[in-house]
C-alpha cells in the first residue's frame, strides 16, 4: 500500500520539482514574464467580451441567455486552462524528438510524460484558468443551486480538465511519428474549446452527435451544464448523458494511455 | 552474470523513400556481446554503422526488433526507469542539463529525482567538482558554458547517482587537445577507483588507445571485430614502420621480414607486420649496415579500421 502510494506520489512530486525549477528560470527574465502574464488573459478574455457585445443586440443565442452561456464558457475555459497548465507542454514533443532531448529524458528515472509536461512549465498559463474561472463564478450566481447540482459542477470541472488533458496528450502522440503535427493537435484541443464556448444548439445535430460519441468534447461542459441549468436536452438525447462526463473522461484517458504507450514503443529517435 | 548481455540483437527501421514507398533498413543485425563489470569497451565503426542505435537499445530508448538484451539485470526498454538508476548516459552532441539554469540547480534537481542519499550526493558532488574543475562554474547558466565545460558538467551529472555503467557517445567530440587529455585521465581514474564500467563510442581513436582494453567494431550493423586493440592490428593487417638513418646514402636495405618502402638520401623506411617483433629486423639492419639512428612508427588505427571495413 505504501509502495503504491509512493508510485503515484513520486511522479507528482517530481513534476513539482521540475516545474518549480522552470518557474525560477522564467523569473530570470521578469519583464517578459509580466508582459505575458498580463497580455495572455487579455487575449483569451476577448472571446467573452465579444459574446457580451453580441448580447447587446440579441436577447438569446441558440435559446440560451448570457448568464447560461457564461456558465458554458467558464466551464470549458477552466477545463482547457487546467489541462493546458499541467500537460500543455506535451505539444512540444516534436521539438524534443528533433533536438534529441527526449532521448536524454528517457534515461532519467522519472516517467517520460511527467518530464515532457513539466519541461518549460510556465505559471502564466494559469491566466486562462483565472479568467475563465471569474466568468464561471459570475455565471454561477444566477444558478438555482442544489447539492446535486454542486456535485455535478465539481465532476464537470474535473472531467473537463481530464478530457482536455487526454486530448492534448493523445493528439501529441502523432509527433512520435511525424514531428511537425503540433497544429493538428491544436485544432482538436483549442478548436474543441472554441466550439464548446457556445451552446451546441448553434450546430446541426450531426455535429453534436460527433462531439458526443466521436470526440467527446460535449461532456466537458454541455451535458452537465444542461443538468445544472435545469434545461431539457434541446436535441432530445437521453438525460443520462448529463451525468456521463466522468465516464467520458475515463474512456478518453484510457485511449490516451494506449496512444502514449504505443508512441513510446514505436519511437525511432533521431539519426545520430 | 555479465553486466551487459546482448544476444542476436536486431533493429530494423522502416524508412519512407520519396516515391518508392516504405522499405525496411536493418540498422543492427545479429549483434552479440557481453560486457563484464569493470570493463572499458570502445564501440567503434564508421558513420551510420549502428553504434548509436546499439547504445539507444542498451539505454532503453529504442526497443529492439528482436533478440535478447539484459543490462544490469533488467530488460532496458521494458524497465527504463529502473535501468536509469544503474546507468549514466552522456551524449556528446547534446546536453542533459537544463539550459537556462545554473549548473548547481541541475545537479540539485538530479539529486532529488534520483532520490540519492543526501550524504552520498554531497560527497560525490564535492569529488566531481574537484576532479572536473567545476568549482568556478557552478553558478553559471549552462547556456553560457563552453563546450568543454558543458561536457564536464554533463559527465558529473551522469555520475552523481553512482551508476554501475557509464555510456559515453562521442565524449571528446569538439574538445581541444588539453581538454581531451584531462577527460581521458578522469575516466581512467573513475574506472580504477570506482569500478565503473565504461562503454564509449568515438571517432577519436586516441580515446580508444588511452582508455579501452577491448574494442568492439561494428560495420553495416554487423559486429566485425571483438577483442583487444593489438589483436585488431593483427586482423586488420596493420604494419609498423622502422625508420633507419644510415651514415651514408645507400641502395634500398634488404633484410628478411621487412620491406623497404621508401628511400630518401641516408634515411630509409622499412615496413613490417604490426604484431611481429621489431627486434630481429633491427638486429638484421644493424648487423649489415652502418646505422646512425633508428625509430619505430606505430600504426594509425584509422588505417587499420579502414582496411577492416574494406575487407568486411
Amino acid at each position: 500500500m505504501a509502495d503504491l502510494a509512493a508510485r503515484v506520489l513520486e511522479p507528482v512530486v517530481d513534476f513539482g520539482r521540475i516545474a518549480r525549477l522552470w518557474m525560477r528560470a522564467t523569473m530570470a527574465y521578469p519583464a517578459s514574464f509580466w508582459m505575458l502574464a498580463v497580455s495572455s488573459p487579455l487575449t483569451t478574455g476577448l472571446d467573452f467580451v465579444a459574446l457580451v457585445i453580441i448580447f447587446g443586440n440579441v436577447d438569446d443565442l441558440g435559446g440560451f441567455s448570457l448568464t447560461e452561456i457564461g456558465f458554458l464558457y467558464g466551464a470549458t475555459g477552466v477545463g482547457i486552462g487546467v489541462a493546458d497548465l499541467v500537460v500543455g507542454r506535451v505539444g512540444n514533443l516534436g521539438e524534443l524528438v528533433r533536438t534529441g532531448r527526449l532521448d536524454t529524458m528517457m534515461t532519467k528515472p522519472v516517467p517520460l510524460l511527467v518530464q515532457v509536461c513539466a519541461d518549460g512549465f510556465a505559471l502564466r498559463r494559469l491566466a486562462r484558468v483565472l479568467q475563465s474561472g471569474a466568468v464561471l463564478a459570475w455565471a454561477a450566481t444566477y444558478v438555482d443551486w442544489s447539492p446535486a447540482r454542486v456535485a455535478t459542477t465539481g465532476a464537470m470541472l474535473v472531467s473537463g480538465s481530464l478530457i482536455f488533458a487526454a486530448l492534448f496528450v493523445g493528439m501529441s502522440c502523432l509527433q512520435f511519428w511525424t514531428t511537425d503535427t503540433a497544429e493538428v493537435a491544436n485544432g482538436f484541443t483549442y478548436g474543441g474549446n472554441t466550439a464548446t464556448q457556445y451552446p451546441l444548439t448553434v450546430f446541426p445535430v450531426e455535429v453534436v452527435k460527433a462531439l458526443t460519441f466521436v470526440l467527446p468534447i460535449a461532456f466537458v461542459n454541455w451535458y452537465p451544464a444542461l443538468y445544472v441549468l435545469g434545461r431539457d436536452d434541446p436535441f432530445g438525447l437521453p438525460s443520462w448523458l448529463q451525468h456521463a462526463s466522468p465516464l467520458a473522461a475515463v474512456v478518453c484517458l484510457g485511449a490516451c494511455a494506449l496512444a502514449w504507450r504505443s508512441g513510446v514503443r514505436h519511437y525511432t529517435s533521431t539519426g545520430s | 552474470m555479465a553486466l551487459i548481455e546482448a544476444r542476436d540483437l536486431n533493429r530494423t527501421f522502416s524508412v519512407r523513400r520519396r516515391g518508392a514507398g516504405r522499405r525496411d533498413v536493418v540498422a543492427v543485425r545479429d549483434v552479440t556481446f557481453d560486457v563484464e563489470p569493470g570493463e572499458m569497451v570502445g564501440y567503434i565503426g564508421p558513420n551510420g554503422a549502428g553504434k548509436s542505435t546499439t547504445i539507444k537499445m542498451l539505454t532503453g530508448i529504442l526497443v529492439p526488433t528482436s533478440g535478447h538484451l539484459r543490462v544490469a539485470g533488467v530488460e532496458p526498454s521494458r524497465d527504463r526507469r529502473r535501468l536509469a538508476r544503474q546507468i549514466g548516459v552522456v551524449f556528446g552532441q547534446r546536453t542533459s542539463l537544463w539550459w537556462d539554469l545554473p549548473l548547481r540547480d541541475s545537479f540539485d534537481l538530479l539529486h532529488r529525482i534520483y532520490r540519492t542519499d543526501p550524504a552520498r550526493h554531497r560527497a560525490n558532488l564535492a569529488e566531481f567538482v574537484e576532479l572536473l574543475a567545476l568549482g568556478d562554474l557552478l553558478d553559471t547558466p549552462v547556456r553560457q558554458l563552453s563546450l568543454g565545460q558543458r561536457m564536464r558538467g554533463d559527465i558529473a551529472a551522469a555520475l552523481l547517482h553512482d551508476p554501475a555503467i557509464l555510456y559515453l557517445d562521442e565524449p571528446t567530440i569538439g574538445l581541444d587537445v588539453v581538454s581531451k587529455g584531462r577527460l581521458r585521465e578522469f575516466l581512467r581514474a573513475l574506472n580504477a577507483t570506482r569500478g565503473v564500467t565504461l562503454l564509449l563510442t568515438t571517432h577519436d581513436l586516441q580515446d580508444i588507445e588511452a582508455l579501452c582494453d577491448r574494442v568492439v567494431v561494428i560495420d553495416h550493423g554487423t559486429l566485425v571485430y571483438d577483442g583487444s586493440l593489438p589483436g585488431l592490428h593483427e586482423v586488420g593487417g596493420s604494419t609498423r614502420t622502422l625508420v633507419v638513418d644510415l651514415a651514408d646514402a645507400a641502395p634500398p636495405i634488404a633484410v628478411p621480414g621487412a620491406d623497404t618502402v621508401r628511400v630518401e638520401g641516408p634515411r630509409q623506411w622499412l615496413r613490417f607486420p604490426a604484431e611481429a617483433s621489431a627486434a630481429p629486423v633491427v638486429a638484421a639492419v644493424a648487423a649489415a649496415y652502418d646505422v646512425a639512428d633508428l625509430s619505430i612508427q606505430e600504426p594509425a588505427i584509422e588505417d587499420v579500421i579502414r582496411s577492416l571495413y574494406g575487407s568486411g
